[in-house]
């Protein structure tokens, strides 16, 4: 019983292994699948007594409704059930959805990398007190201060505009952003610049043709877990989007809550919702573990 | 400076002839000013400034619906001692905060122990690991409120989960959203399901990072599974656990997304799930007691200043003793 890597493992030990996986892997995916297959099964299927697994063997499988979602009319009229609201909703929504977090990633990302190389690289007075500050913002639970921004939300006629949520993402982001980026910054030898410096480049121009182009898989990355952020936001824009500048999770939780419940479009929804978050994910996994910690763990 | 650290930048090294580089008048002062302003100015737009007013509102009486047109009365420290108090609020905040520390340690404690299992199971070389991998991590990713539906819908009365549960394995259907025991393990089911692949991730990284010549070394002294686990493994895992720990527990406090979309505003039934962050809400926003509110969102964050000063005190501590 020295080694432990599976080469040198019983039978027994390797079943074991594989039989634990399977369960973890279940665990884990199956929400993911169920959501997937209801998605496309008819708005009977959905809440069948007796659910069916196999799309082709247990049930023909339909688009119907992602149709419906996407042009907003319904399909089976026959059954008398009305679809609620007869526009495309859900395709505006995705497009607010779209250009909320687009905006404000692009916003967050280009404000915080300078602040962050101003962290990195500067003698900022009180300097440890300020990224502090930025961190604690990042604690704070939302819902405090939820109440004040709501009013103040409402007085400047921030209230279901792209403006308002723009901003709000953007300031949500921002300390994330400055925490990695400055973490990233830190690991670029200063010695790049200074080298560029003394060759006659001014400070900005170092940054521009030095720094910035060593950071910009730093800058990706941070942005796309930025505009996960933004996408996935729910309490203000539930709180503080009437219709105009809604996105998509207070939509998707809003069908849930009148009347009889459309599961199925409710799937097909979160499925459309959740694709690009996959894409993202895969995209960024090799950085995932500094994105989840906001920087604190590097390896 | 050594030739070879500047490899990287063999393609750019500027043209020496040029006597003043552009932009050369901006001093690195006014370079750092600028540079900060913009965030710093948001942050106090964003969060100071709303910060004081709702300090300000606490102590006041006032709706932000029903007074719109009048100031807001001030009526000093009435608002804390209702909710800190003997009274029938005193009770609810006392209730509130206790149902979030039942769904915050039990959730946190079973994503670190699952999360550090599915991490040793992971640390091997297998077929598919990437992909598994990539796949296990996806749940974190998503939207609260798209994790809370997915469960919400497999959480129906008869939904999928009642299907195994009564009709393959035979026991008595769960009321998930509908039992008042049940509701904040409803919760916590959601949020492991969520976050145990946080605890996954950093756990892996811990692992993968113990250095390969330690396990050598043990094994030459012929050290057993446990001692290797005990010796090596957890200490050197510990630090990132530690950090993954206060992450989780900051975010399960401020737990809101999940239990309002599972359970709604008032946390299910007879408000057995009603956490803190739900409850803020629904003062504030459902009675509209703007006042009242702000005083509780302030107790709120009182808490969780104080729990992130014990956190960042025993990640300081563990820092010194690594220097």
């Amino acid at each position: 019983m020295v080694a432990s890597n599976t080469g040198s493992s019983s039978i027994g030990q390797r079943l074991l292994f594989w039989m634990a996986l399977g369960i973890v892997f279940i665990f884990f995916m199956f929400p993911l699948y169920w959501i997937l297959i209801s998605s496309i099964k008819t708005r009977a299927e959905v809440t069948d007594r007796v659910p069916s697994f196999f799309p082709f063997i247990d049930f023909q499988p339909t688009l119907t409704n992602y149709q419906e979602l996407i042009t907003g009319e319904t399909v089976e009229s026959a059954s008398g059930v009305q679809a609620s609201g007869s526009r495309a909703e859900f395709r505006d929504r995705l497009i607010n959805s779209v250009i909320t977090a687009g905006i404000s990633t692009v916003l967050a990302v280009g404000l915080g990398t300078l602040a962050a190389y101003a962290f990195s690289r500067f003698r900022i007075p009180a300097s440890n007190d300020l990224q502090f500050f930025i961190l604690s913002t990042r604690m704070l639970p939302p819902i405090v201060v939820l109440i004040p921004i709501y009013i103040f939300f409402t007085d400047l006629k921030l209230q279901d505009s792209f403006a308002g949520l723009i901003i709000l993402y953007t300031s949500i982001n921002l300390p994330f952003v400055v925490w990695m980026m400055k973490g990233f910054f830190d690991e670029i030898p200063v010695e790049y610049e200074e080298a560029a410096m003394v060759d006659g480049y001014s400070r900005l121009e170092a940054i521009w043709k030095i720094v910035i182009p060593e950071a910009i898989p730093a800058m990706l990355a941070t942005a796309v877990f930025s505009a996960i952020t933004a996408w996935n936001e729910f309490v203000f824009a539930n709180l503080l989007n009437r219709n105009y500048a809604s996105t998509v999770p207070p939509y998707l939780n809003s069908i849930v809550g009148v009347g009889a419940i459309e599961w199925g479009r409710v799937a097909a929804g979160s499925v459309l919702f959740v694709i690009p978050i996959v894409i993202f994910t895969y995209l960024v996994r090799n950085h995932l573990l500094r994105g989840v910690t906001f920087g604190a763990v590097r390896r | 400076m050594a030739e070879n650290s500047l490899a990287p930048l063999a393609g750019a090294i500027p043209p020496a002839k040029r006597q003043r580089p552009r932009f050369s008048w901006l001093t690195d002062r006014w370079i750092a000013v600028s540079f900060l302003t913009p965030t710093l100015l948001l942050m106090l737009f964003i969060t100071v400034f709303p910060l004081v007013w709702s300090l300000y509102l606490s102590f006041t009486e006032w709706s932000v619906t029903r007074d719109a047109t009048t100031a807001p009365e001030w009526i000093g420290t009435e608002n804390y001692v209702e909710l800190l108090g003997d009274s029938r609020d005193g009770e609810r905040t006392w209730e509130r905060f206790v149902i979030t520390g039942q769904f915050v340690v039990p959730a946190v404690t079973i994503e670190l122990v699952l999360g550090f299992g599915v991490a040793m199971l992971l640390n091997r070389r297998f077929a598919g690991r990437g992909v598994l991998m990539t796949m296990l991590l996806i749940p974190m990713m998503l939207s609260p409120v798209i994790v809370a539906l997915f469960w919400k819908f497999m959480m129906e009365g008869s939904g999928v989960l009642n299907y195994f549960i009564a009709d393959i394995l035979g026991l008595s259907p769960v009321g998930w959203r509908t039992d008042r025991d049940t509701v904040i393990w409803s919760l916590i089911l959601v949020d492991v399901w969520m976050w145990t692949p946080f605890m996954m991730l950093i756990s892996l990284a811990g692992l993968s990072a113990v250095p390969k010549y330690l396990y050598e070394a043990a094994a030459v002294d012929r050290a057993g599974a446990w001692f290797r686990f005990r010796h090596i493994t957890l200490p050197m895992v510990m630090p990132l656990l530690l950090i993954a720990i206060i992450f989780r527990t900051m975010d399960a406090y401020k737990l809101f997304d999940q239990a309002f979309v599972l359970l709604g505003q008032q946390g299910g039934p007879g408000r057995a799930g009603q956490t803190a962050a739900l409850w803020v809400y629904e003062v504030a926003f459902s009675e509209f007691d703007t006042g009242l509110g702000s005083a509780l969102g302030y107790i709120m964050l009182l808490v969780i200043v104080a729990l992130a000063n014990i956190f960042i005190r025993t990640l300081n501590n563990l820092k010194a003793e690594q220097f």
